[in-house]
C-alpha cells in the first residue's frame, strides 16, 4: 500500500509540475462552458422577423404591431407570396417568419385562426429559443385580448422548424461540456501519461520492479479521477451560479452517473495506451476517435434525431451520447434512476467491455 | 542463497514461428561481471527480459537469484536491479524524488532511503544537485544516476541493457568504475554492450549469434581461441556467420 501511495504521489507531481497541462485541465472547461453558453444564448435581442399575412386585417395587424414594438423582435420584411416563403431564409438575414391565415380575423371569430411560426433550423438551438419567444408574444397578446373581450377569438399557434423538425432545449451545452471534458481528461490524459512512460523507457523500469502492473495502471488513474471530480463540480457550480442553469435532479444520482462515465473514459484511455507507442499517436487517436465523434455525434452540438439514419446508428456506439442524454435528463428535467435505466445500462455494459479488452491487451503487451 | 546468480538451460523464446532466443545454456557466478554481447537482433534484449521476469520463456529452464523464471517472477523482481537502454529517470522529478520513489517501490524504509541517498550523493559528488530536476542535468550525470538507482536497493543481480550508449569516453570510464564498485559489494553484474573495449572489462563474455550463444569464456581465452588481437576481432569472426538481417 505504501508503494502504491508513493506512486500515486509521483503521478500528482507529474501533473502539478506540468503548467501547460494544468492550465488546459482547469481553464478549458470554463472556457468551453462560456463559449457554448454564449453561442446559445447571446443573440436573444433583435430577432430579424418576416411576416406573411395574405389577407391583412385588424387582428393580424395588431399582432404584427405587437412584434414591431417588442424589444426581442425587429420586423424586417413583409413577404408577399407563398413562393417567396421558400427562399426567405436563404440570405441568412431572417431568422423567423410569422405566417397568418387567409381571413385571419374571420377565422378567429370561429376559433379556427392559425399562426404558423417558421424558424431556420440550421441553428437548432437558437431557432427553438426564437420560436419560444414568438409563441410567448402571441400567447401574451391573446390572453390580454381574451381579457378585454369575452367572445374572444381563439388563435392556435403552430411552430415549424425548417431544416430541423425537432427543437432543442437551451441548456444542452452544460451536460455536453461535462461529457466532453470528462472523456478527454480521463481517456486522453491517462493514455498519454501511460504512453509517456513507455516512450521514456521508465515503463520497463517499473515493470522490472516488484510493483504489480495492475497497480501501475491503477495509480495512473487516481489523479485523473480526483481531477475529474473537481472539474465536474467546477462546471456544475459555474453553470448553476454564473449561467443560471438549473440543477434539478438528485446530486447523488448525478455524481454516480459521472463516476461511471469517468471509469469508462479511464478504461478507454488504458485501451488506447496499449495500442500505441508514442504520445503523439495517443493524442491523435484520442483526438480522432474520441473528441471529434463526441463533439459531432453525441448530441452535444447537433441533435441526434435530426441526423441521417446511418449517423444515428454510428452515434449509438459513442459513449458520450448515452452519458449526455442521461445527464440532461437528471440535471435539467430532474429525472430519477428509472428514467435513465437504459442509458445507465448501456454505459455500464460499454465500460465492462472496454475494461475487459484493455486489461487483456495490457497483459499481453507485458508478456512480449 | 544459490551459489550461482543465474542458471539457464536450453532457454528458448519464440514469437510465432520466429525463434528469438534458441536454447541458450550458461551459468553466471555470484559477484561476476558477465558481458552479454551480440549484434543488433541477435536476441540479447529478449534473453535479458526473460531473466528480469518481463517476458515468459517458451521452453527451457532458468533460475535467477535462486528463483524460477516461470513461477517466481515476483520474487525475481524483488532481488534484481534493471537499467534499460533508454535513459530511465523521471525528468520532471528531482534527483531526490526519483530515489525516494524507487526506494519506496522496492520497500526500503524512509530513513534507509535517506542515508543511502546521502551516501550516493557523496560518491557521485552530486550533493548540490540533489534537489534539482533531473531534466536539467547533463546526460553523463543522468546515466550515472540511472545506474546508482538500479543498485539503490542493493539487489543480488543488476541487469544493464547497453548502459553506456551515447556517453563520452570519460563518463564511460567512470561508469565502469561504478560497475566495479558494485561488483565488489557482491552485486552480480549482467551487462550488454556494443563497445568491444568494454567487453575486455568483463570477467567473462558470451557472444550471441542468431539467438544462440556461440562463444562463452574469459576475454583472454576467447582472444586466444579465435587468434584475435582484441575482442573486436573475436566478435567480427562470429558475427560474420550470422544469417539474420540487422533488424530481425
Amino acid at each position: 500500500m505504501n508503494r502504491f501511495l508513493k506512486f500515486v504521489h509521483k503521478e500528482f507531481l507529474h501533473i502539478l509540475r506540468d503548467k501547460v497541462t494544468m492550465l488546459i485541465l482547469f481553464a478549458m472547461p470554463i472556457v468551453m462552458t462560456v463559449l457554448f453558453s454564449y453561442a446559445v444564448s447571446s443573440e436573444v435581442r433583435n430577432i430579424n422577423t418576416a411576416v406573411y399575412a395574405p389577407g391583412r386585417d385588424y387582428l393580424s395587424s395588431q399582432i404584427i404591431e405587437e412584434f414591431c414594438a417588442h424589444k426581442y423582435f425587429s420586423v424586417k420584411r413583409v413577404v408577399d407570396s407563398p413562393s417567396e416563403l421558400k427562399t426567405v431564409f436563404d440570405d441568412g438575414e431572417i431568422s423567423l417568419v410569422l405566417v397568418f391565415d387567409n381571413n385571419f380575423a374571420e377565422n378567429a371569430a370561429r376559433s379556427k385562426a392559425q399562426i404558423q411560426i417558421l424558424t431556420d433550423g440550421t441553428e437548432a438551438n437558437s431557432a427553438a429559443m426564437y420560436a419560444n419567444y414568438a409563441q410567448g408574444v402571441i400567447n401574451g397578446f391573446i390572453s390580454r385580448y381574451n381579457h378585454l373581450d369575452e367572445s374572444a377569438p381563439v388563435v392556435s399557434v403552430s411552430v415549424r422548424m425548417l431544416y430541423n423538425p425537432s427543437g432543442k432545449s437551451e441548456y444542452n451545452f452544460v451536460p455536453g461540456v461535462i461529457g466532453l471534458m470528462l472523456l478527454l481528461i480521463n481517456a486522453m490524459m491517462s493514455s498519454v501519461a501511460i504512453v509517456r512512460e513507455k516512450e521514456r523507457g521508465t515503463m520497463e523500469m517499473l515493470l522490472a520492479s516488484p510493483l504489480p502492473p495492475l497497480q501501475i495502471i491503477l495509480a495512473k488513474t487516481v489523479p485523473y479521477f480526483s481531477i475529474s471530480s473537481v472539474i465536474t463540480v467546477m462546471i456544475l457550480l459555474f453553470a448553476r451560479f454564473v449561467l443560471g442553469v438549473p440543477v434539478a435532479g438528485s446530486i447523488m444520482l448525478l455524481v454516480s452517473l459521472c463516476l461511471i462515465y469517468v471509469f469508462l473514459a479511464l478504461s478507454l484511455g488504458i485501451l488506447i495506451s496499449t495500442l500505441v507507442k508514442s504520445q503523439l499517436a495517443a493524442m491523435l487517436i484520442s483526438g480522432m476517435m474520441l473528441m471529434i465523434p463526441t463533439m459531432l455525434l453525441s448530441g452535444m452540438m447537433f441533435p441526434i434525431e435530426s441526423m441521417p439514419a446511418i449517423l444515428q446508428w454510428i452515434s449509438s456506439v459513442v459513449p458520450a451520447r448515452w452519458f449526455i442524454a442521461a445527464l440532461r435528463k437528471v440535471m435539467i428535467q430532474g429525472a430519477d434512476i428509472t428514467l435513465i435505466a437504459k442509458e445507465l445500462s448501456v454505459l455500464v455494459g460499454m465500460t465492462a467491455f472496454i475494461l475487459a479488452a484493455a486489461v487483456k491487451k495490457f497483459n499481453v503487451r507485458i508478456d512480449i | 542463497m544459490a551459489e550461482k546468480a543465474i542458471i539457464a538451460e536450453n532457454l528458448t523464446k519464440q514469437f510465432g514461428s520466429f525463434t528469438a532466443v534458441n536454447k541458450i545454456s550458461f551459468e553466471v557466478d555470484k559477484g561476476e561481471i558477465f558481458g552479454f554481447l551480440g549484434a543488433n537482433g541477435a536476441g540479447k534484449t529478449t534473453a535479458m527480459r526473460m531473466f528480469c521476469g518481463l517476458s515468459r520463456p517458451t521452453s527451457g529452464r532458468a533460475q535467477v537469484a535462486g528463483y524460477d523464471v516461470f513461477t517466481q517472477q515476483e520474487q525475481i523482481k524483488r532481488h534484481i536491479g534493471y537499467m534499460s537502454q533508454k535513459f530511465s529517470l523521471y525528468d520532471d522529478l528531482t534527483v531526490r524524488e526519483n530515489f525516494t520513489l524507487f526506494g519506496g517501490i522496492y520497500g526500503l524504509k524512509p530513513d534507509e532511503i535517506r542515508s543511502r541517498f546521502d551516501d550516493n550523493c557523496d560518491r557521485l559528488s552530486l550533493s548540490k544537485n540533489a534537489d534539482s530536476m533531473v531534466g536539467s542535468l547533463p546526460l553523463g550525470i543522468k546515466q550515472k544516476l540511472a545506474f546508482a538507482l538500479s543498485v539503490f536497493h542493493k539487489p543480488e543481480i543488476v541487469f544493464l541493457d547497453e548502459p553506456t550508449g551515447g556517453v563520452d569516453p570519460i563518463t564511460r570510464r567512470q561508469f565502469w568504475e561504478m560497475i566495479y564498485a558494485a561488483a565488489e559489494d557482491g552485486i552480480t553484474v549482467f551487462v550488454t554492450t556494443h563497445y568491444m573495449d568494454e567487453a575486455e572489462y568483463c570477467n567473462r563474455v558470451s557472444i550471441m549469434v542468431d539467438g544462440r550463444i556461440d562463444a562463452l569464456d574469459t576475454p583472454k581465452k576467447l582472444k586466444a581461441k579465435f587468434a584475435a588481437d582484441d575482442m573486436s576481432g573475436v566478435f567480427l569472426q562470429l558475427a560474420r556467420t550470422a544469417k539474420r538481417g540487422d533488424n530481425s
